[in-house]
């Protein structure tokens, strides 16, 4: 099974239109800012995740990826709405790994060997950082202050702290890996809201055609990004 | 019931396969072709946009192999218990119609002349003393000269954009000093150069080396191949390695072969179709069929064949032949046995460099084969002699367009951020305004070193799954750190400000976790001794003449070159060898 996209209703309408010029002329923001100012007041509702392990992955993810002077944080981004729908996929369930026992652990550079799928990792490195922040800091990790979040996502990656079945390394890499995807991939999946992760690096997206600046001597690029859905910068 | 017949059955649809099939509808045979993966086709996993979201292609690995059904076990020493590759991560193999061919790049070489015959050549110049203990370095058994119509053919049908050097004795251009002459030039022009490319080229050339354009079977121009098949001009929209190219530019045996093979009445393909093995008759030196399983319906059915041509991706190509009896295994103890023997890869590290802030680099323009390169520290084309090593690296920038999530998580490391502000401003920073010069390596092959049935984990059928027994060596790994320090004075004259020179590092062991290169070979070799190579000198099978064993399996060493374009002249030669002699009165085309 491929991984299913989230807003069929948006990818046949834009599929029926894509091969018209007047598609690409029309499709001005809009429509699109319009879709975002929806979805701001009507905030996106977890389907995995609880109350909590969304508040968590919100925070922890912001860290990871935060605001700041060169633009949004994966906050803003929605990377926390992207990883809640990933986790709908077959990818979160394990599905394209080799998952048949028996599991033995090894040395690091051959590879995973954990029982667990993506969603599993995320169940139990969540309660297990809310244990830990708990003891140490008296609250949940959304609660502190970033220092203290800075300093225990340190840890995890660091590989001292133990989350029960699961080591808070490969919680940490499993959460970086899926922010980073989140603030980057096409916002179709829910995150890399309004290009903005885009933006930032300079990506033009879905434009996917550069024959006229294949070498401008060292030129940025001049355009915006778009997204596979028509949306534009 | 009697089993259907077929003149030939062939066991994947890659290149190797898709070319074989070729030939021999060609001759008139009945073919069936095998592939255990999905039907693939350009207008629907090629159709833009969908074609060209990152997530969904190269991150969710959307074209490739899904381990869930089938992987391999890898160790790096043979005291180890090796474990399984369950996420996909060091090296990425296809399925599903196209196979590799269908989510690979396009770098299109030829192989380098003293390549082919490495053992006699080292021997030549520096004695038989020079080569490390424990290492199996071989000739091919088959030399450049004997292939160049083959390497010459492949281009017409992959539309091959380069630059040549000597054509038919004459220097016609800027090409590849180092590379042989050649019987035609590329059927296309070579693709631009990119802004990365370009200033590789001014520094390189500077310091008297010799930058040539890449060779790629991206379409530099509008192309119609042999077969009638066409090609549009590539775009650099950068969606080549990991994706269909959506434009029809990047050569694939979906749009270079199958497109005409499908119109054969003699022609059949079956997707979802696992090979189980092959069946032998009770003397295990004739093959009579194959065994495959409808993964769909989980049924088995047995194809009656008169010839057997695995072209399946290199490792799997390895574990038929095992579980299907073919020859004899390696055993490294007691040095005997032939499949599962030199089982090598390639040296791969990358090199970045940065630029003034000025200066931008636009990664994500680019195309899988463009790029310039320097054959001065490949192959035997420098003095080894000082040196003390055997193999050699091409050097390059090979900009194929960097797409922002593998940028994102491969940033930082190395002492430097992984996240966080300061990891967001030199990921920012690197996109804009870096490139990346890669040494692109050989790896000699050891007795140590290859791969047989691992004794616990199986596969969805049942079967054993593969074990790799794998690590770098330390005359690979000087090699590789000989020419990366030869890269730091052509990245200074480029104007870095800052490089991060990449190499290997003494004792260090492969890592599966990281990408590096998907140019896995040898395993089931080629040679001119039954009791040193699975297969002679034709690609066929020493013990089981009734099968040919085509892919990069056949390589005795893993060469600097990329190998694809090595495998689709073998795959030709081979054939060639089968229409002409061997269809006439089959048997051992040489004498064991």
């Amino acid at each position: 099974m491929e991984p299913t996209l989230n807003r069929p209703l948006r990818r046949s309408f834009v599929k029926g239109l894509l091969g018209t010029t007047s598609f690409w002329m029309a499709s001005g923001n809009a429509s699109w800012t319009a879709a975002l100012a929806a979805e701001a007041a009507h905030p996106y509702q977890p389907t995995f995740f609880d109350t909590m392990e969304y508040r968590f992955v919100e925070a922890a993810s912001e860290r990871l990826f935060p605001a700041d002077d060169n633009g949004p944080g994966a906050k803003a981004l929605g990377a926390a709405e992207f990883i809640d729908r990933q986790m709908q996929t077959p990818y979160a369930r394990g599905e394209n790994w080799y998952m048949s026992g028996p599991f033995q652990q090894g040395p690091a550079n051959l590879g995973y060997q954990l029982p667990f799928a993506p969603r599993d990792l995320y169940r139990k490195g969540i309660a297990g950082v809310e244990h830990y922040t708990r003891q140490h800091y008296g609250k949940g990790f959304a609660d502190l202050p970033a220092v203290q979040q800075d300093e225990i996502l340190t840890a995890l990656e660091g590989g001292s702290v133990q989350l029960g079945e699961v080591p808070g390394r490969v919680f940490f890499e499993q959460l970086r890996t899926n922010t980073l995807e989140g603030t980057f991939a096409d916002p179709l999946y829910g995150g890399n809201r309004g290009l903005g992760g885009w933006i930032m690096l300079g990506f033009p997206g879905a434009k996917a055609d550069f024959m006229d600046w294949v070498n401008q001597e060292g030129a940025p690029y001049p355009l915006a990004p778009v997204s596979i859905a028509g949306e534009t910068a | 019931m009697g089993r259907t017949h077929v003149d030939a059955v062939i066991v994947g649809a890659g290149w190797a396969s898709s070319i074989m099939a070729k030939e021999l509808t060609e001759a008139g045979l009945s073919v069936i072709m095998l592939e255990r993966g999905p039907e693939r086709t350009t207008p629907v996993e090629g159709a833009y946009p969908e074609s060209i979201d990152e997530l969904r292609g190269a991150v969710r690995k959307r074209l490739f192999q899904n381990l869930s059904q089938s992987t391999v076990t890898i160790r790096n020493t043979m005291d180890q218990t090796a474990l399984p590759y369950r996420q996909l991560a060091a090296f990425l193999p296809g399925e599903g119609v196209g196979g590799a061919g269908l989510h690979w790049s396009g770098v299109h070489f030829r192989v380098a002349p003293e390549d082919l015959r490495l053992r006699s050549s080292v021997i030549e110049r520096y004695g038989a003393k020079f080569i490390p203990e424990g290492m199996n370095l071989q000739d091919y058994g088959v030399t450049y000269e004997e292939l160049e119509p083959f390497f010459d053919k492949a281009e017409k049908v992959f539309g091959t954009s380069g630059e040549a050097y000597k054509v038919q004795g004459k220097i016609i251009g800027n090409g590849n000093v180092f590379s042989p002459d050649r019987s035609d030039n590329f059927p296309l022009p070579a693709l631009k150069d990119t802004f990365s490319a370009s200033i590789f080229r001014d520094a390189a050339k500077n310091a008297g080396y010799h930058p040539y354009a890449l060779p790629a079977a991206n379409a530099s121009r509008q192309y119609t191949n042999t077969y009638g098949c066409q090609m549009g001009p590539c775009n650099f929209c950068g969606y080549c390695s990991g994706y269909d190219c959506y434009l029809y530019s990047k050569a694939s045996p979906n749009v270079n072969i199958l497109p005409a093979l499908r119109q054969d009445p003699g022609f059949t393909l079956i997707p979802n179709a696992h090979v189980l093995r092959v069946d032998l008759d009770h003397t295990k030196t004739k093959a009579t069929g194959v065994t495959y399983l409808d993964t769909k319906t989980r049924k088995e059915t047995s194809l009656s064949a008169d010839l057997v041509v695995l072209g399946a991706f290199q490792f799997n190509n390895v574990h038929l032949m095992l579980v299907s009896g073919i020859g004899k295994p390696y055993d490294p103890v007691s040095n005997t046995g032939t499949v599962g023997r030199n089982f090598v890869y390639q040296t791969i590290t990358s090199s970045r460099v940065w630029l003034p802030s000025s200066t931008y680099t636009n990664q994500f323009v680019g195309a899988g084969g463009a790029g310039v390169a320097i054959d001065d520290f490949n192959s035997m084309n420098f003095d080894h002699g000082p040196l003390g090593f055997v193999g050699g690296s091409p050097v390059w920038v090979n900009q194929a367009g960097v797409k922002p999530i593998a940028a994102a998580i491969g940033a930082g490391g190395g002492g430097t951020p992984r996240w966080g502000s300061a990891y967001k401003n030199a990921l920012i920073n690197t996109y804009k305004h870096s490139l990346v010069i890669d040494a692109h390596g050989s790896n000699m092959a050891y007795r140590d070193v290859y791969l047989d049935l691992d004794p616990t984990w199986k596969d969805v059928y049942g079967q054993p799954l593969l074990r790799m027994t794998f690590t770098w060596k330390d005359n690979d790994i000087r090699m590789n750190q000989y020419v990366v320090s030869r890269i730091e004075p052509i990245a200074r004259a480029m104007g870095a400000t800052k490089m991060n020179l990449v190499h290997l590092n003494a004792g260090q062991p492969f890592d599966t976790r990281n990408y590096q290169t998907t140019h896995l070979g040898g395993g089931a070799i080629m040679g001119d001794n039954p009791q040193t190579s699975a297969l002679n000198r034709y690609l066929q099978s020493w013990d089981v003449s009734n099968v040919f064993v085509i892919g990069s399996n056949a390589f005795p060493q893993g060469m600097g070159y990329n190998p694809t374009g090595m495998v689709a002249a073998l795959a030709y030669w081979a054939a060639h060898h089968i229409r002409t002699t061997y269809l006439k009165s089959p048997g051992p085309l040489v004498k064991a």
